[in-house]
């Protein structure tokens, strides 16, 4: 039954996808018949998520290998549309097109940085800790470096990365949350919550393998089909990716038209908090290389640090299937990334294009005023005009707009059926749980598998190793959505934080473990936990008002961090004796991938 | 040199290669953005632009499979790919 589900998973998911459009179609029938707009928010929300729900509980699973790697019989074009959507956070999903909006050119260094990973991860990782065959990434290093220290140094690195994530991750699903169901975001957030752990605690790894998938369907519908559709309702191109070059120029006429006029601190007061104005040119080069690519490198060196992301490729059948995989996965992340940068091209013209009729600089305080759009956004606090001049017409520098307006508005501001709207909200909902779940689940593996059986009981038998990983799954999840309740760090600043402080404390450590021979367990854990440190202190450093050097700043203090990481664990390293034979011989049947893995299959 | 060593030498070959087009893509082009950006590239768009849009993009995917396929060729030639029962 089981490898007829494998070879079945072709059929599985074109039934789920067309069984999705026809949901898609039939709630767009019923908003012809009078469904309310608040009723097919609940719809689409509730629909996917009990679908994930199924499909979680459809996966359970009483076995290790099962629960840890989903069996390693994940195929590679699955696995890496599993991994796109364990990546493409809530934040890839609604605030990213905002942010190409407003910082233009300095924003999408975080395009760049978050691809680019992906090619550090095929080359110097991925398929050699997959032969390795570990279940999760402090197991590799526990293995390679030996010792409970250096395994335990790695669960901490993990534990501060993931758990960053994971607050703007379950904040996220509490926000489309509230807004879909129309409850308030205190309890919105554990109702995201409970729908993340019905994905994860009865499968494990498989059970958030599957759902992920039926996620990434999901996410990257709702993404494109608005995308394709308002560019052709503006008539801007039927393919816009290849067709917006006019539009982008045309942005950049205007932008010199209207000028970018600085607003008056006082006035600026006036504005709610989280609403920005256009101040960035569009297209134009607005940073400077340094700014550029010290972000870009951070977020890639991140990328290929993250557990969450790497112990995806656990469960390929092969070493050669983890490889491709990786393709796969950036594959499909470059569908929607790609689609970003002309979401946000279409919103701002579509906005400021007096010629356009949704176009509203130029126009009157009383004309805009009197739109329904205007009015229903004004309220949700993402959109906001001053007539800063009194000259009873609204100008550039006078309108302001939320991050997360350019994803969750321009569909309505186009005039697209509001069944749109609400699969935007479906698709935000499950880019959002597929990257908590990937997580969750990370910082929950680690700590039952690596502090739990590995150092605290080895005997414990699998029913209760289980039993202790979804005890913690449950914890961890609570602990993440409390703190996510309180609102600390907006969605985007504690994402771009987590790899910081996964590339301070865990590339150094995994690269050199399979690249460099003599690394050596005092060197590694030197690696890990002073590269942690150095990059926690400097990020609160900078926080609190120091001035930092060579450019670096809160949003890439890794690079900081990871610096002092590979000085400490080169020069730890090359002063304490090599590893022991055993250990180099393990170092080169990793290399290959031939051969027995270096772990058991269940271990 | 043993057989083991030979493929290492090639992989770590393959390893710099792959990393020296990455770092064009990812590092490389963006030193001379202000410049690059006045020029028209790919579907009328300013070159720098589009490389951050789509260009880089479409290359990082282009160079993983370039590379896993290399790779793969790399353990055949000297007997370490994996058998199907493995």
């Amino acid at each position: 039954m089981k490898g007829n589900f494998i070879d079945n998973l072709p059929k599985v998911y074109g039934i789920y996808t067309g069984g999705f459009i026809g949901f898609i179609i039939i709630m767009a029938i019923a908003e012809q018949m009078g469904m309310t707009a608040k009723a097919i928010g609940i719809a689409f929300v509730a629909f996917t998520v009990f679908i994930y729900a199924l499909i979680g509980w459809l996966s359970r699973t009483a076995q290790a290998d099962a629960y840890y790697v989903a069996g390693r019989q994940v195929p590679t074009v699955f696995n890496g549309m599993a991994t796109a959507a364990d990546w493409m956070s809530g934040a890839s999903f609604v605030a990213m097109a905002g942010g190409i909006y407003f910082k233009g050119y300095g924003y999408m260094a975080l395009l760049v940085g978050w691809t680019g990973g992906y090619v550090l991860v095929a080359s110097l990782l991925a398929p050699y800790l997959r032969k390795f065959g570990c279940y999760t990434v402090p197991d590799f290093i526990g293995t390679r470096y030996g010792g409970n220290l250096a395994r335990f140094s790695a669960v901490v690195v993990l534990t501060v990365a993931s758990f960053t994530y994971v607050t703007a991750q379950i904040n996220a699903t509490g926000t489309i949350a509230s807004v879909a169901l129309d409850i308030p975001f205190q309890y919105a957030v554990y109702v995201g919550l409970i729908s993340i752990l019905l994905c994860s605690m009865l499968g494990g790894m498989r059970g958030v393998t599957w759902t992920q998938v039926a996620q990434y369907i999901v996410l990257i519908i709702a993404y494109l089909l608005p995308v394709f559709w308002i560019s052709n309702k503006m008539g801007a191109g039927f393919f816009p990716h290849f067709m917006l070059a006019d539009e982008v120029a045309r942005i950049g006429e205007l932008e010199q038209q209207f000028g970018f006029v600085k607003n008056a601190a006082a006035d600026l007061k006036s504005v709610p908090k989280g609403l920005a104005g256009i101040t960035k040119a569009h297209s134009a080069v607005n940073a400077t290389p340094w700014a550029f690519i010290s972000l870009a490198l951070a977020m890639m060196m991140g990328t290929a640090s993250l557990p969450h992301v790497m112990m995806r490729y656990f469960t390929t059948p092969s070493v050669k299937a983890a490889r491709k995989s990786v393709g796969w996965s950036l594959f499909f992340i470059f569908l929607l990334y790609s689609s970003a940068p002309m979401l946000a091209t279409l919103s701002k013209l579509s906005l400021i294009d007096p010629n356009l009729p949704t176009g509203i600089i130029g126009k009157t305080f009383a004309e805009v005023e009197a739109i329904d759009w205007y009015q229903n956004w004004n309220q949700a606090n993402l959109m906001f005009i001053s007539d800063f001049n009194g000259n009873g017409t609204l100008e550039l520098n006078e309108f302001f707009m939320g991050g997360k307006a350019v994803v969750l508005a321009t569909p309505e501001i186009a005039g697209l059926p509001y069944v749109i709207s609400g699969l935007v909200a479906a698709g935000g909902m499950a880019a959002a749980m597929s990257t908590a779940d990937g997580l969750i689940l990370a910082i929950a593996n680690a700590i039952s598998h690596d502090v739990y059986y590995k150092i605290i009981d080895p005997k414990a038998e699998t029913a209760k190793r289980l039993l202790v990983a979804r005890v913690l799954l449950v914890v961890i999840g609570f602990a993440g959505a409390t703190i996510a309740a309180m609102e600390i760090q907006g969605i985007l600043g504690s994402v771009i934080w987590a790899f910081d402080f996964a590339m301070s404390g865990l590339f150094f450590p995994l690269v050199l473990g399979v690249w460099w021979k003599r690394a050596n367990r005092q060197g590694a854990i030197a690696g890990m936990l002073g590269g942690l440190a150095a990059g926690a202190w400097y990020l609160i450093w900078v926080r609190t008002g120091g001035s930092g050097f060579l450019g670096i700043t809160q949003l890439t203090f890794g690079i900081f961090g990871s610096a002092v990481s590979l000085v400490l664990m080169v020069v730890v390293s090359l002063m304490t004796a090599e590893p022991d034979k055993a250990t180099q011989k393990m170092v080169d049947d990793v290399r290959v991938p031939s051969g027995k893995s270096i772990l058991g299959r269940s271990h | 040199m043993s057989n083991q060593q030979k493929h290492w030498e090639k992989t770590r070959g393959l390893l710099f290669i792959t990393l020296a087009i990455w770092f064009v893509f990812s590092i490389g082009i963006f030193l001379f953005g202000a410049e690059m950006n006045e020029v028209t590239g790919p579907f009328g768009y300013p070159w720098t632009y589009w490389f951050t849009c789509q260009g880089s993009l479409g290359a990082f995917v282009i160079l993983i499979f370039w590379f896993a396929n290399r790779q793969e060729k790399i353990d055949e030639e000297f007997g370490f790919s994996e058998r199907e029962d493995e």
